[in-house]
């Protein structure tokens, strides 16, 4: 481990991970926490818990704001896991001069978040904290769910089919944009709440083995952390997966892969192959029209890996983000 | 952004990537011998492993990655520079974002510099050190200028505007390199390359007649090419053509941007505010005559080597360990030669800079060919 925590401890990459594996999982090991999961398992099983914290500049982007971020961020670990989100607690570590309208903007935000799936706030913190001490303003969020069927990596096989609900990318790009003051007209942020997409999936009994919202490190992180976990190979072909022209044309500009950067509204599937037509259907039906079949899980004599398979018949490795995210020098 | 779709699906077509593959297999089965084609630049690298183009090219030809990654040929005591330039009181370091990640002599880089309390930033337009060093008239704000004749002319508008705008806080540690004097170095020593794939945003500046004398001088085939499939590929089939004829000349497959002449306005720019830097050491491959711009000494107090001497160390030779970059730059090894390579030397822990940057051919191997 280096001296001092840098960026990258927090980035969603390798760097993040090895950070919760050598000291957070070691100093508080239990066999809930070892399972890994966007959200655990407690009470026999039957409700799922996840907490996130929420720190973004701008507060304000196209597309949504750190309120609707925090609750739909949330929420949809507690829905990955295959359950109904019902209940979340909210914390605000605000920084001292903050405008009230602007913590009455963000309220409104969540409000309206939370009318998507339904959960209600059981209970809350506040902080203000002085002058400099934070950048404006920070929340964490608890959420609970009930479990509908229980979705987990340990259930990936090989022969699932990979699936992504809707174009990739989006909130990274749209957040790393204003940051740099770049505009790029039409690129928004894909924050979403996504229990009412998953909804239909789990009540139509589609056999779903797991889900992951691609959110820090993007579908890259999360295809590897599920080779590393399963030991088995996510084949990807790249043309399959889902990218707008607008995330296409600033990832060019910047010499920024897209598979790493955030998605706050997309998700990956591991699905039974024969019920994959069928899931493609129903995300399409609900919200999510750019869904799309990327690959497939298969069993491999080597390490596990994540490859993307180009039309033209190359592949190259999808490796596990690290570092920091940098634009390119020329 | 329909534009941008649109472009990518022409220079990205599967049909032309094909039909472009099936030609350089035939006619690279007229040469003689195996042909060594050498990628200057770090974003060709990056390119060709990205979309696995060498896999889709016959054994004859072979491809061979150059210097063309500014960070990886810059030598540690300049990025200790950069470090002990950050430290000096009241100061904001800024450069691009590469250059933050390369680690120092101590094994420190500006990075963790950064994360050590001191206000290191690095932009995306040098030009934002503008607004920088006006909403910091406190403080002095440091440049660290770093990249090959695409990124001078930006510094060079930045020095003009600082001037202009009389914002007597910024200043500037050049790093600025040359491409063809580090292929004149290559070709000189002789035996690693056969022709060239000239780097696609240097050209677009400094122009295709940059390379004339050196593809008349070693005859040595010269093609400039774009970053995506169908360029890359179009320039082998280039060279390979020029060397079934036994001609060897500069030519331009990357037209939609390229002239011959570049671009005059920036060339004029950079003639206005730099001069050759007489004793420029690169990393891996030593003093190179001519090869690095540095301010006109009129410009002196902007210049952060004049005004800040004590923090900018002497140029020493660096003793490589069992690290391969210089060779690795020199085009004599490839990155899966290196012993360190994946085992001792990972992006996280980086022995030499071309693992450690985004367009170094360590990197590029690792991120898309590794292993295990």
């Amino acid at each position: 481990m280096t001296d001092t925590i840098q960026l990258a401890h927090g980035s969603g990459g390798l760097e993040n991970q090895q950070l919760i594996h050598d000291l957070f999982f070691t100093a508080f090991d239990n066999p809930v926490l070892a399972a890994g999961e966007d959200a655990a398992l407690i009470e026999g099983g039957r409700l799922a818990v996840s907490t996130d914290s929420f720190t973004v500049s701008p507060l304000f982007f196209p597309g949504g704001d750190i309120g609707t971020l925090a609750v739909a961020g949330t929420l949809n670990d507690v829905a990955m896991r295959g359950a109904r989100p019902q209940h979340i607690t909210v914390a605000f570590i605000i920084e001292e001069g903050v405008k009230m309208n602007m913590l009455i903007r963000i309220i409104n935000s969540m409000r309206e978040e939370l009318a998507v799936s339904g959960a209600q706030v059981i209970a809350g913190d506040t902080k203000v904290v002085p002058r400099g001490v934070i950048d404006q303003l920070m929340i964490n969020t608890t959420g609970f769910g009930t479990i509908v069927s229980d979705c987990n990596t340990r259930r990936i096989a090989a022969g699932d089919h990979l699936i992504i609900s809707g174009d990739i990318a989006r909130h990274g790009a749209c957040i790393f944009a204003a940051r740099e003051e770049i505009a790029i007209k039409g690129l928004t942020s894909d924050c979403c709440t996504l229990w009412p997409a998953i909804a239909p999936l789990l009540e139509a009994g589609l056999d779903v083995h797991a889900m992951r919202d691609a959110t820090r490190g993007g579908i890259s992180a999360v295809f590897n952390e599920w080779a590393q976990q399963t030991g088995l190979n996510f084949n990807l072909h790249e043309d399959n997966i889902p990218v707008s022209s607008e995330v296409r044309g600033f990832a060019e500009i910047l010499g920024i892969d897209p598979y790493i950067l955030a998605c706050e509204g997309v998700f990956v599937m591991a699905v039974a192959a024969q019920d994959s037509a069928a899931v493609i259907n129903l995300l399409h039906r609900h919200g999510h029209p750019r869904a799309a079949l990327v690959g497939a899980v298969e069993t491999t004599q080597g390490t596990a890996t994540v490859l993307l398979h180009s039309a033209y018949g190359t592949k190259r490795r999808l490796e596990y983000p690290s570092g920091e995210i940098l634009p390119r020098i020329c | 952004m329909k534009a941008a779709d649109t472009l990518l699906q022409m220079v990205r077509s599967t049909d032309a990537i094909r039909a472009f593959a099936k030609r350089i297999e035939i006619d690279a089965a007229q040469l003689k011998k195996p042909l060594r084609v050498m990628e200057v630049c770090g974003g060709h690298t990056h390119a060709i492993l990205q979309y696995g183009l060498d896999q889709l090219l016959p054994q004859s030809v072979k491809l061979i990655h150059g210097p063309g990654c500014p960070v990886c040929v810059l030598p540690q005591h300049r990025i200790d520079a950069a470090i002990n330039l950050a430290w000096r009181p009241n100061t904001i370091l800024v450069t691009l974002g590469d250059m933050i990640r390369v680690p120092g002599s101590q094994g420190i880089s500006l990075q963790q510099t950064r994360a050590a309390g001191a206000d290191v930033r690095y932009v995306y337009s040098p030009l934002d050190c503008l607004a920088i060093a006006a909403d910091n008239p406190d403080k002095n704000i440091i440049y660290v200028a770093i990249g090959f004749e695409t990124t001078t002319p930006m510094t060079a508008l930045l020095l003009e505007q600082t001037q202009s705008k009389q914002l007597n806080n910024l200043f500037f540690h050049c790093n600025h390199v040359l491409v063809p004097q580090a292929m004149e170095r290559i070709l000189a020593a002789g035996g690693a390359v056969d022709a060239f794939i000239a780097p696609g945003h240097v050209s677009v500046m400094a122009g295709a007649k940059q390379y004339q004398h050196l593809a008349e001088k070693y005859r040595t085939p010269v093609v400039i090419s774009g970053f995506e499939p169908v360029d890359l590929l179009d320039a082998v089939l280039r060279i390979i053509n020029q060397v079934n004829s036994g001609v060897a000349e500069v030519d331009n497959a990357y037209s939609r941007f390229v002239k011959t002449a570049g671009n005059h306005k920036a060339q004029q720019l950079v003639a206005t505010y730099f001069e050759p830097h007489d004793d420029f050491l690169w990393r891996g491959i030593g003093r190179i005559p001519g090869s690095a711009l540095k301010l006109r000494s009129t410009f002196g107090d902007r210049d952060a080597e004049v005004q800040f001497p004590e923090s900018c160390p002497a140029p020493t030779e660096e003793k490589p360990g069992n690290c391969l970059c210089g060779l690795i730059l020199m085009g004599l090894a490839q990155p899966t030669d290196c012993p360190l390579f994946a085992d001792g030397c990972t992006p996280q822990n980086p022995q030499g800079s071309c693992m450690v940057s985004n367009e170094g051919a360590c990197a590029a191997y690792y991120k898309y060919r590794r292993e295990s």
